[in-house]
Protein backbone atom coordinates (compact mmCIF):
# COMPACT_ATOMS: atom_id res chain seq x y z
CA UNK A 1 0.00 0.00 0.00
CA UNK A 2 1.28 3.49 -0.88
CA UNK A 3 2.16 6.21 1.65
CA UNK A 4 -0.79 8.33 0.44
CA UNK A 5 -3.27 5.52 0.98
CA UNK A 6 -1.90 4.71 4.41
CA UNK A 7 -1.93 8.37 5.50
CA UNK A 8 -5.64 8.69 6.36
CA UNK A 9 -5.55 5.42 8.29
CA UNK A 10 -2.45 6.47 10.20
CA UNK A 11 -4.33 8.69 12.66
CA UNK A 12 -6.83 5.95 13.48
CA UNK A 13 -3.96 3.51 13.90
CA UNK A 14 -2.08 5.82 16.25
CA UNK A 15 -5.10 6.66 18.41
CA UNK A 16 -6.04 2.98 18.67
CA UNK A 17 -9.39 3.28 16.87
CA UNK A 18 -8.46 1.41 13.68
CA UNK A 19 -10.12 -1.88 12.90
CA UNK A 20 -8.09 -5.08 12.86
CA UNK A 21 -7.70 -5.12 9.05
CA UNK A 22 -6.68 -1.46 8.83
CA UNK A 23 -4.26 -1.92 11.70
CA UNK A 24 -2.48 -4.83 9.98
CA UNK A 25 -2.16 -2.83 6.76
CA UNK A 26 -0.64 0.18 8.53
CA UNK A 27 1.73 -1.97 10.56
CA UNK A 28 3.05 -3.78 7.51
CA UNK A 29 3.52 -0.45 5.71
CA UNK A 30 5.31 1.18 8.66
CA UNK A 31 7.64 -1.79 8.93
CA UNK A 32 8.76 -1.14 5.36
CA UNK A 33 8.59 2.69 5.13
CA UNK A 34 10.97 4.83 7.20
CA UNK A 35 9.35 8.09 6.05
CA UNK A 36 5.92 7.04 7.35
CA UNK A 37 7.48 5.80 10.59
CA UNK A 38 9.03 9.23 11.07
CA UNK A 39 5.73 10.89 10.26
CA UNK A 40 3.95 8.69 12.78
CA UNK A 41 6.41 9.71 15.48
CA UNK A 42 5.94 13.36 14.62
CA UNK A 43 2.17 12.93 14.95
CA UNK A 44 2.75 11.54 18.44
CA UNK A 45 4.90 14.58 19.17
CA UNK A 46 2.12 16.89 17.97
CA UNK A 47 -0.40 15.20 20.28
CA UNK A 48 1.97 15.60 23.20
CA UNK A 49 2.53 19.24 22.31
CA UNK A 50 -1.21 19.90 22.24
CA UNK A 51 -1.35 18.97 25.91
CA UNK A 52 0.83 21.97 26.66
CA UNK A 53 -1.96 24.41 25.88
CA UNK A 54 -3.05 25.48 29.37
CA UNK A 55 -6.53 24.68 30.61
CA UNK A 56 -8.56 27.75 31.52
CA UNK A 57 -11.16 27.81 34.25
CA UNK A 58 -14.50 29.59 33.80
CA UNK A 59 -14.74 32.94 35.58
CA UNK A 60 -16.01 33.03 39.16
CA UNK A 61 -19.33 34.50 38.13
CA UNK A 62 -20.00 31.90 35.43
CA UNK A 63 -22.41 29.73 37.43
CA UNK A 64 -24.19 32.69 38.98
CA UNK A 65 -24.72 34.27 35.57
CA UNK A 66 -26.21 31.12 34.03
CA UNK A 67 -28.46 30.63 37.10
CA UNK A 68 -29.63 34.21 36.75
CA UNK A 69 -30.39 33.74 33.05
CA UNK A 70 -32.26 30.51 33.73
CA UNK A 71 -34.26 32.15 36.53
CA UNK A 72 -35.31 34.83 34.03
CA UNK A 73 -36.66 32.20 31.62
CA UNK A 74 -40.49 32.15 31.37
CA UNK A 75 -42.05 29.34 33.41
CA UNK A 76 -44.99 27.30 32.13
CA UNK A 77 -48.21 27.96 34.13
CA UNK A 78 -50.44 25.13 35.44
CA UNK A 79 -53.37 26.18 33.28
CA UNK A 80 -51.23 26.80 30.28
CA UNK A 81 -52.39 23.60 28.59
CA UNK A 82 -55.84 25.17 28.27
CA UNK A 83 -54.45 27.65 25.78
CA UNK A 84 -52.34 25.62 23.41
CA UNK A 85 -51.58 28.53 21.16
CA UNK A 86 -52.14 32.30 21.05
CA UNK A 87 -53.85 31.95 17.68
CA UNK A 88 -56.44 29.56 19.10
CA UNK A 89 -56.95 31.80 22.14
CA UNK A 90 -57.60 34.77 19.85
CA UNK A 91 -60.09 32.77 17.76
CA UNK A 92 -61.98 31.66 20.89
CA UNK A 93 -62.11 35.23 22.23
CA UNK A 94 -63.42 36.46 18.91
CA UNK A 95 -66.11 33.77 18.87
CA UNK A 96 -67.28 34.66 22.40
CA UNK A 97 -67.39 38.39 21.57
CA UNK A 98 -69.38 37.73 18.40
CA UNK A 99 -71.89 35.54 20.27
CA UNK A 100 -72.37 38.23 22.94
CA UNK A 101 -72.97 40.89 20.29
CA UNK A 102 -75.54 38.83 18.40
CA UNK A 103 -77.44 37.91 21.58
CA UNK A 104 -77.61 41.57 22.72
CA UNK A 105 -79.40 42.75 19.53
CA UNK A 106 -83.32 43.10 19.61
CA UNK A 107 -85.05 40.31 17.76
CA UNK A 108 -86.34 41.24 14.28
CA UNK A 109 -90.19 40.82 13.67
CA UNK A 110 -90.68 38.24 10.99
CA UNK A 111 -93.06 39.15 8.11
CA UNK A 112 -95.31 36.16 8.54
CA UNK A 113 -95.91 36.78 12.25
CA UNK A 114 -99.51 36.62 13.61
CA UNK A 115 -101.30 40.02 14.19
CA UNK A 116 -101.32 41.48 17.67
CA UNK A 117 -104.41 42.69 19.62
CA UNK A 118 -104.11 46.14 18.04
CA UNK A 119 -103.99 44.49 14.65
CA UNK A 120 -107.29 42.66 15.31
CA UNK A 121 -109.00 45.91 16.36
CA UNK A 122 -107.91 47.55 13.11
CA UNK A 123 -109.33 44.66 11.11
CA UNK A 124 -112.74 45.03 12.86
CA UNK A 125 -112.89 48.77 12.09
CA UNK A 126 -111.90 48.28 8.49
CA UNK A 127 -115.43 48.92 6.89
CA UNK A 128 -115.77 52.19 8.80
CA UNK A 129 -112.35 53.29 7.74
CA UNK A 130 -113.09 52.38 4.15
CA UNK A 131 -116.40 54.46 4.22
CA UNK A 132 -114.58 57.40 5.69
CA UNK A 133 -111.99 57.17 3.02
CA UNK A 134 -114.63 57.18 0.24
CA UNK A 135 -116.68 59.98 1.70
CA UNK A 136 -113.70 62.20 2.41
CA UNK A 137 -112.72 62.05 -1.24
CA UNK A 138 -116.27 62.11 -2.82
CA UNK A 139 -116.39 65.16 -5.17
CA UNK A 140 -120.17 65.17 -5.63
CA UNK A 141 -120.57 66.10 -2.01
CA UNK A 142 -118.67 69.30 -2.53
CA UNK A 143 -121.36 70.53 -5.03
CA UNK A 144 -124.15 70.37 -2.46
CA UNK A 145 -125.23 73.71 -0.86
CA UNK A 146 -123.51 74.36 2.31
CA UNK A 147 -125.83 74.10 5.24
CA UNK A 148 -124.98 76.56 7.85
CA UNK A 149 -124.33 74.88 11.01
CA UNK A 150 -126.09 77.80 12.92
CA UNK A 151 -128.85 80.41 12.14
CA UNK A 152 -127.59 83.91 11.32
CA UNK A 153 -128.13 86.47 14.03
CA UNK A 154 -128.38 89.53 11.60
CA UNK A 155 -130.88 90.09 8.72
CA UNK A 156 -129.81 89.74 5.19
CA UNK A 157 -129.77 93.27 3.55
CA UNK A 158 -130.78 91.82 0.20
CA UNK A 159 -134.16 90.78 1.66
CA UNK A 160 -136.57 93.73 2.26
CA UNK A 161 -138.49 93.83 5.40
CA UNK A 162 -141.89 92.49 4.50
CA UNK A 163 -144.83 92.13 6.58
CA UNK A 164 -145.96 88.62 6.73
CA UNK A 165 -149.01 88.16 4.48
CA UNK A 166 -151.92 87.43 6.38
CA UNK A 167 -155.31 86.82 5.10
CA UNK B 1 -24.05 4.87 41.69
CA UNK B 2 -23.37 7.90 39.48
CA UNK B 3 -26.14 8.79 37.13
CA UNK B 4 -25.31 8.99 33.44
CA UNK B 5 -25.52 12.28 31.56
CA UNK B 6 -28.58 11.03 29.70
CA UNK B 7 -30.24 10.10 33.00
CA UNK B 8 -29.43 13.54 34.42
CA UNK B 9 -30.84 15.22 31.34
CA UNK B 10 -34.04 13.18 31.56
CA UNK B 11 -34.37 14.34 35.15
CA UNK B 12 -33.89 17.93 34.02
CA UNK B 13 -36.66 17.27 31.51
CA UNK B 14 -38.88 16.11 34.38
CA UNK B 15 -38.24 19.40 36.17
CA UNK B 16 -35.26 18.59 38.41
CA UNK B 17 -33.12 21.74 38.51
CA UNK B 18 -30.46 20.05 40.66
CA UNK B 19 -29.62 17.66 37.83
CA UNK B 20 -29.04 20.59 35.53
CA UNK B 21 -26.68 21.98 38.15
CA UNK B 22 -24.69 18.71 38.05
CA UNK B 23 -24.40 18.86 34.26
CA UNK B 24 -23.34 22.49 34.49
CA UNK B 25 -20.55 21.68 36.96
CA UNK B 26 -19.38 18.71 34.91
CA UNK B 27 -19.21 20.39 31.52
CA UNK B 28 -18.58 24.09 32.13
CA UNK B 29 -14.76 23.74 32.07
CA UNK B 30 -14.54 21.43 29.01
CA UNK B 31 -16.99 23.67 27.16
CA UNK B 32 -15.25 26.92 28.02
CA UNK B 33 -11.89 25.42 26.97
CA UNK B 34 -13.28 24.01 23.74
CA UNK B 35 -14.86 27.36 22.85
CA UNK B 36 -11.79 29.29 23.96
CA UNK B 37 -9.67 27.23 21.57
CA UNK B 38 -12.23 27.69 18.83
CA UNK B 39 -12.74 31.47 19.05
CA UNK B 40 -9.59 32.38 21.03
CA UNK B 41 -11.21 35.19 22.96
CA UNK B 42 -11.90 34.16 26.57
CA UNK B 43 -14.84 36.52 27.10
CA UNK B 44 -16.52 35.38 23.88
CA UNK B 45 -15.88 31.75 24.81
CA UNK B 46 -17.65 32.29 28.15
CA UNK B 47 -20.58 34.03 26.47
CA UNK B 48 -20.93 31.17 24.01
CA UNK B 49 -20.67 28.57 26.81
CA UNK B 50 -23.47 30.38 28.64
CA UNK B 51 -25.53 30.28 25.48
CA UNK B 52 -24.91 26.53 25.12
CA UNK B 53 -26.19 25.82 28.65
CA UNK B 54 -29.16 28.11 28.12
CA UNK B 55 -30.07 26.29 24.91
CA UNK B 56 -29.77 22.94 26.65
CA UNK B 57 -32.10 24.19 29.38
CA UNK B 58 -34.59 25.59 26.89
CA UNK B 59 -34.60 22.33 24.92
CA UNK B 60 -35.08 20.15 28.02
CA UNK B 61 -38.77 19.44 27.35
CA UNK B 62 -38.02 18.18 23.85
CA UNK B 63 -34.93 16.20 24.81
CA UNK B 64 -34.84 12.59 23.71
CA UNK B 65 -31.76 10.45 24.27
CA UNK B 66 -31.17 9.55 20.64
CA UNK B 67 -27.41 10.23 20.90
CA UNK B 68 -24.82 10.64 23.62
CA UNK B 69 -25.33 13.74 25.70
CA UNK B 70 -21.82 15.01 24.93
CA UNK B 71 -22.46 14.67 21.19
CA UNK B 72 -25.55 16.85 21.53
CA UNK B 73 -23.81 19.32 23.82
CA UNK B 74 -20.74 19.78 21.63
CA UNK B 75 -22.82 19.91 18.48
CA UNK B 76 -24.60 22.96 19.93
CA UNK B 77 -21.25 24.42 21.03
CA UNK B 78 -19.60 23.80 17.66
CA UNK B 79 -22.46 25.34 15.71
CA UNK B 80 -22.46 28.40 17.95
CA UNK B 81 -18.69 28.78 17.62
CA UNK B 82 -18.76 28.38 13.84
CA UNK B 83 -21.62 30.87 13.53
CA UNK B 84 -19.79 33.30 15.76
CA UNK B 85 -16.64 33.00 13.66
CA UNK B 86 -18.56 33.31 10.42
CA UNK B 87 -20.31 36.42 11.69
CA UNK B 88 -16.89 37.98 11.44
CA UNK B 89 -17.09 39.46 14.88
CA UNK B 90 -14.08 37.50 16.02
CA UNK B 91 -12.31 37.06 12.72
CA UNK B 92 -9.88 39.83 13.49
CA UNK B 93 -8.77 37.86 16.52
CA UNK B 94 -7.48 35.00 14.41
CA UNK B 95 -3.87 36.01 14.29
CA UNK B 96 -1.05 34.57 12.25
CA UNK B 97 1.70 32.53 13.78
CA UNK B 98 4.11 35.44 13.39
CA UNK B 99 1.96 38.01 15.15
CA UNK B 100 3.19 39.16 18.55
CA UNK B 101 1.30 38.09 21.65
CA UNK B 102 -1.51 40.35 22.73
CA UNK B 103 -0.76 42.94 25.34
CA UNK B 104 -3.98 42.45 27.27
CA UNK B 105 -3.29 38.84 28.07
CA UNK B 106 -3.08 37.87 31.72
CA UNK B 107 0.20 38.84 33.32
CA UNK B 108 2.68 36.13 34.12
CA UNK B 109 2.71 34.84 37.64
CA UNK B 110 6.47 35.15 37.97
CA UNK B 111 8.23 33.50 40.89
CA UNK B 112 11.05 35.27 42.70
CA UNK B 113 13.84 33.23 41.19
CA UNK B 114 15.04 34.37 37.76
CA UNK B 115 15.81 30.86 36.50
CA UNK B 116 12.35 29.66 37.28
CA UNK B 117 10.93 32.78 35.65
CA UNK B 118 12.91 32.16 32.49
CA UNK B 119 11.73 28.58 32.36
CA UNK B 120 8.13 29.63 32.77
CA UNK B 121 8.51 32.24 30.09
CA UNK B 122 9.89 29.66 27.65
CA UNK B 123 7.07 27.26 28.45
CA UNK B 124 4.52 29.99 28.02
CA UNK B 125 5.89 31.05 24.65
CA UNK B 126 5.93 27.45 23.53
CA UNK B 127 2.32 26.92 24.60
CA UNK B 128 1.34 30.14 22.89
CA UNK B 129 2.93 29.01 19.65
CA UNK B 130 1.11 25.68 19.80
CA UNK B 131 -2.14 27.47 20.50
CA UNK B 132 -1.60 29.74 17.52
CA UNK B 133 -0.91 26.73 15.31
CA UNK B 134 -4.28 25.27 16.34
CA UNK B 135 -6.01 28.60 15.79
CA UNK B 136 -4.53 28.88 12.31
CA UNK B 137 -6.33 25.69 11.21
CA UNK B 138 -9.49 26.05 9.12
CA UNK B 139 -12.53 26.16 11.42
CA UNK B 140 -13.85 22.67 10.73
CA UNK B 141 -10.41 21.08 10.98
CA UNK B 142 -9.87 22.93 14.24
CA UNK B 143 -13.14 21.67 15.68
CA UNK B 144 -12.27 18.12 14.58
CA UNK B 145 -8.87 18.26 16.29
CA UNK B 146 -10.31 19.73 19.50
CA UNK B 147 -13.05 17.10 19.72
CA UNK B 148 -10.60 14.30 18.85
CA UNK B 149 -7.75 15.36 21.07
CA UNK B 150 -9.38 17.01 24.10
CA UNK B 151 -12.87 15.49 24.25
CA UNK B 152 -11.61 12.08 23.13
CA UNK B 153 -14.72 11.46 21.08
CA UNK B 154 -14.84 8.54 18.70
CA UNK B 155 -15.12 9.12 14.96
CA UNK B 156 -18.86 8.48 14.81
CA UNK B 157 -19.49 11.10 17.49
CA UNK B 158 -17.25 13.71 15.89
CA UNK B 159 -18.83 12.98 12.51
CA UNK B 160 -22.25 13.56 14.07
CA UNK B 161 -21.12 16.83 15.66
CA UNK B 162 -19.55 18.11 12.43
CA UNK B 163 -22.18 16.58 10.19
CA UNK B 164 -19.77 14.58 8.04
CA UNK B 165 -19.10 10.92 7.26
CA UNK B 166 -16.48 8.88 9.09
CA UNK B 167 -14.23 8.67 6.04
CA UNK B 168 -14.53 12.43 5.45
CA UNK B 169 -13.65 12.96 9.10
CA UNK B 170 -10.54 10.77 8.86
CA UNK B 171 -9.40 12.81 5.89
CA UNK B 172 -10.19 16.05 7.74
CA UNK B 173 -8.23 14.94 10.80
CA UNK B 174 -5.26 13.81 8.72
CA UNK B 175 -5.07 17.17 6.93
CA UNK B 176 -5.32 19.03 10.25
CA UNK B 177 -2.63 16.97 12.00
CA UNK B 178 -0.42 17.14 8.92
CA UNK B 179 -0.61 20.96 9.01
CA UNK B 180 0.19 20.95 12.73
CA UNK B 181 3.08 18.53 12.17
CA UNK B 182 4.64 20.91 9.67
CA UNK B 183 3.93 24.05 11.71
CA UNK B 184 5.18 22.61 14.98
CA UNK B 185 8.12 20.68 13.55
CA UNK B 186 10.69 22.87 15.34
CA UNK B 187 8.99 22.22 18.68
CA UNK B 188 8.20 18.58 18.28
CA UNK B 189 10.83 16.06 19.15
CA UNK B 190 9.95 12.47 18.37
CA UNK B 191 9.20 10.70 21.62
CA UNK B 192 10.95 7.55 20.48
CA UNK B 193 13.27 6.51 17.66
CA UNK B 194 11.75 6.66 14.17
CA UNK B 195 11.91 2.92 13.79
CA UNK B 196 9.36 2.28 16.51
CA UNK B 197 5.95 1.05 15.37
CA UNK B 198 2.76 0.16 17.15
CA UNK B 199 -0.37 1.83 18.41
CA UNK B 200 0.03 5.07 20.25
CA UNK B 201 -3.44 5.61 21.79
CA UNK B 202 -2.28 9.15 22.34
CA UNK B 203 -5.23 11.55 21.94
Amino acid sequence: MSCEKIATGLIAYLDGRAGAGERREVESHLAACAACRARAEEFRGVWKALEEIPVVEPSLGFDARIRQRIAAEPRPRPWFWLIPSPRLAFSLSLLVALSAYISSRPPAIPQGAPPTEEGFKMINDLPVLEDYDVLSNFEALSELPQVPAQAPETQDPAQPDEEPVTN
Amino acid sequence: MARSDVQLMLEVKAGDEASFELLLRKYRTPLVNFLNRMVRDAATAEDLAQEVFLRVYRARKKYSPSAKFTTWLFRIATNLALNSLRDGRHRQMEVSLDAPPEEDEAPLDLPSRDVRADQMLIERERAERIRRAVLSLPEKQRAAVLLHKYQEMDYAEIGHVLDCSESALKSLLFRAYETLRVELAPLVTPASPAGTTGEGREP
